[in-house]
């Protein structure tokens, strides 16, 4: 067989996550500190998981409607109502999916035709701009810097939009920079996009975790943003649920149709017990003012002030990220390239970060460190990264 | 009431008391000043009393038992159940004394180095004091949990090292 006939030529070509290379080398060593995990430290809370294993006891095994459990979309439809002001159907208008993922790659599919431009901010999280490629489209990075706390604004979109623009990705909080974009920031980009056709995949995932006591604004509760739209969403990160693989997208009906169309044949329905899972989380959410979610918020929020003030002491300049789990700080004083910087780190003292430019070209003199991890981790990862930049 | 601040360093101090105050200053973006004037004022307050460290004593190696001791008492008039309840505390043996709800009134833990010495504690001891009705003293065997910790597991990371 000659597989390069074989493989379909556009998804061959997309070349495996550099996060994914660097994973094989830290899986080799023993003892590493690794920051380099894109998930929360905490485990789900019982309550959640108990009601899933309930949910299997009763035997509710079967599938759910492709839309998801109802139930859950009615509490999806009041935790987004209460948290980010904004009304959707739970009949029509919100789709359970599998994980956040599932829904970037659905509104992709939903939206792009071969050779349409989609948006998106460099450097951020991998996925898009393989989904983009799959869906048939053409990635277009509009560039963000540390200067401007790696937001769009309205000139850098300006500067990317042309006639083949189809969407933009709106990813904020962002992973990997910890940027976030405030209501004056997204009102500036709504300005370009009202009266056009491009729609916005705002990938919301880190929505609940926003410092400095700001909340998160979702860009479809501005005027005029909600009919050009997708919210996507999940439970892994605010709920500390990543393995269930559970998420949701919200928008316009005529879109959410067509994902739900893809969805039907494709998934047919996200994981029932994952469902009843959410199903408790949101409701115990809900009535308890958000007590699971704002304890992990509280510890995040500690171990974020940590981070930052260490890095900046030790000759990593760091701005400080408003958002998500991660800091981004520069390396560039080394003179070595993030992957070189990574690799020494870990070889040398044993603590694993990721290297920015496995989230695009403009992440290259960053390395991602997480803090979803413990503050002894933290306090021992920093101490040899301290000796580390001591030693160069 | 108590402020933001002061309830943000109980919450790190009862995670990890060794937490310094230079530390806790970076944790909360405040000075290091200002942290130790919050837990000296928090000490003033008798709000945090003491440090001390959590041991699994099922693991080492050392004569010891631990009981609770159900008490049911007649209420003085005046003092309620204080009164009562200081005679029972002053004893060093008391580890801890609790008015609860229900069934009976008072609950006292009492430690020992036998059950022998435990028993004889509570028959001439608790028992004889006065508007002491009766007491139902229960061995513990074994800590599950204890303050949020469970004592049986081994606490490793099951995420992959490195994820997107």
């Amino acid at each position: 067989m000659n597989y390069n006939e074989v493989l379909c030529r556009r998804v061959a070509a997309v070349p495996p996550s550099g996060i994914r290379k660097f994973f094989d080398i830290v899986s080799e060593m023993k003892d590493a500190v690794s920051l380099g995990v894109g998930e929360p430290d905490f485990t789900t809370p019982w309550r959640y998981s108990d009601a899933a294993i309930y949910s299997l006891k009763k035997g509710a095994t079967h599938y759910t409607s492709n839309w998801g459990l109802l139930e859950l979309r009615r509490l999806i439809a009041r935790y987004e109502a209460e948290r980010f002001q904004v009304e959707y159907d739970p009949a029509k208008e919100i789709l359970v999916t599998v994980g956040a993922s599932e829904g970037i790659d659905l509104a992709l599919r939903a939206l792009v035709e071969p050779g349409d431009e989609v948006l998106v901010p460099d450097p951020t999280y991998v996925s898009y701009a393989p989904g983009i490629a799959f869906a048939g489209g053409v990635c277009v990075t509009i560039p963000t810097t540390p200067e401007n706390g790696f937001i769009i604004t309205e000139e850098s979109l300006r500067a990317a939009v042309t006639p083949r623009t189809k969407a933009l990705i709106l990813p904020y909080p962002n992973n990997p920079t910890g940027g976030i974009m405030d209501r004056g920031q997204l009102e500036a980009i709504a300005r370009v996009l009202r009266g056009t056709n491009i729609m916005v995949i705002a990938d919301e995932i880190y929505s609940e975790l926003t410092y400095g006591g700001e909340r998160h604004v979702s860009i479809a509760s501005l005027p005029g943003m909600r009919e050009r739209t997708i919210c996507l969403n999940g439970f892994s990160k605010s709920f500390a649920m990543t393995g269930w693989r559970l998420g949701y997208a919200c928008g316009p009906r005529e879109v959410l149709a067509v994902m739900c169309r893809i969805h039907q044949y494709t998934m047919l329905c996200a994981p029932t017990p994952a469902q009843h899972a959410a199903v408790e989380a949101l409701k115990w959410a809900l009535e308890s003012d958000f007590e699971d979610v704002r304890r992990m918020f509280r510890e995040y929020d500690r171990r974020r002030r940590f981070m930052v003030e260490s890095l900046n002491r030790i000759g990593l300049p760091c701005h400080e990220p408003r958002g998500a789990f991660y800091v981004f700080p520069s390396v560039k004083a080394t003179g070595m390239t993030s992957q070189e910087f990574c690799e020494r780190l870990l070889r040398e003292k044993k603590v694993a970060v990721v290297p920015g430019d496995a989230f695009g070209e403009l992440g290259e003199g960053h390395v991602r460190m997480s803090y979803a991890t413990s503050m002894e981790n933290l306090v021992l990862a920093m101490q040899r990264t301290g000796e580390f930049m001591q030693s160069l | 009431m108590i402020t933001e601040l002061e309830m943000e360093v109980l919450e790190i101090l009862s995670e990890d008391a060794r937490t310094s105050a230079e530390r806790i200053a970076v944790m909360t973006g405040k000075t290091e000043k200002e942290i130790e004037t919050v837990v000296r004022s928090l000490e003033e307050q008798n709000i945090l009393l003491k440090y001390p460290a959590m041991v699994n004593w099922d693991k080492v190696d050392r004569e010891m038992v631990e009981a609770l001791i159900e008490v049911r008492v007649t209420p003085q008039r005046d003092e309620g159940f204080d009164a009562i309840a200081e005679k029972i505390y002053r004893y060093e043996e008391v580890s801890s004394v609790y008015l609860m709800s229900g069934g009976y009134d008072l609950l006292v833990t009492v430690r020992g180095r036998s059950m022998k010495q435990t028993a004889l504690f509570v028959a001439e001891k608790l028992s004889t004091i006065e508007n002491v009705l009766s007491t139902a003293t229960h061995f513990k065997l074994k800590t599950y949990k204890e303050a949020g910790v469970i004592y049986d597991e081994r606490r490793s990371d099951q995420r992959l090292a490195v994820t997107p």
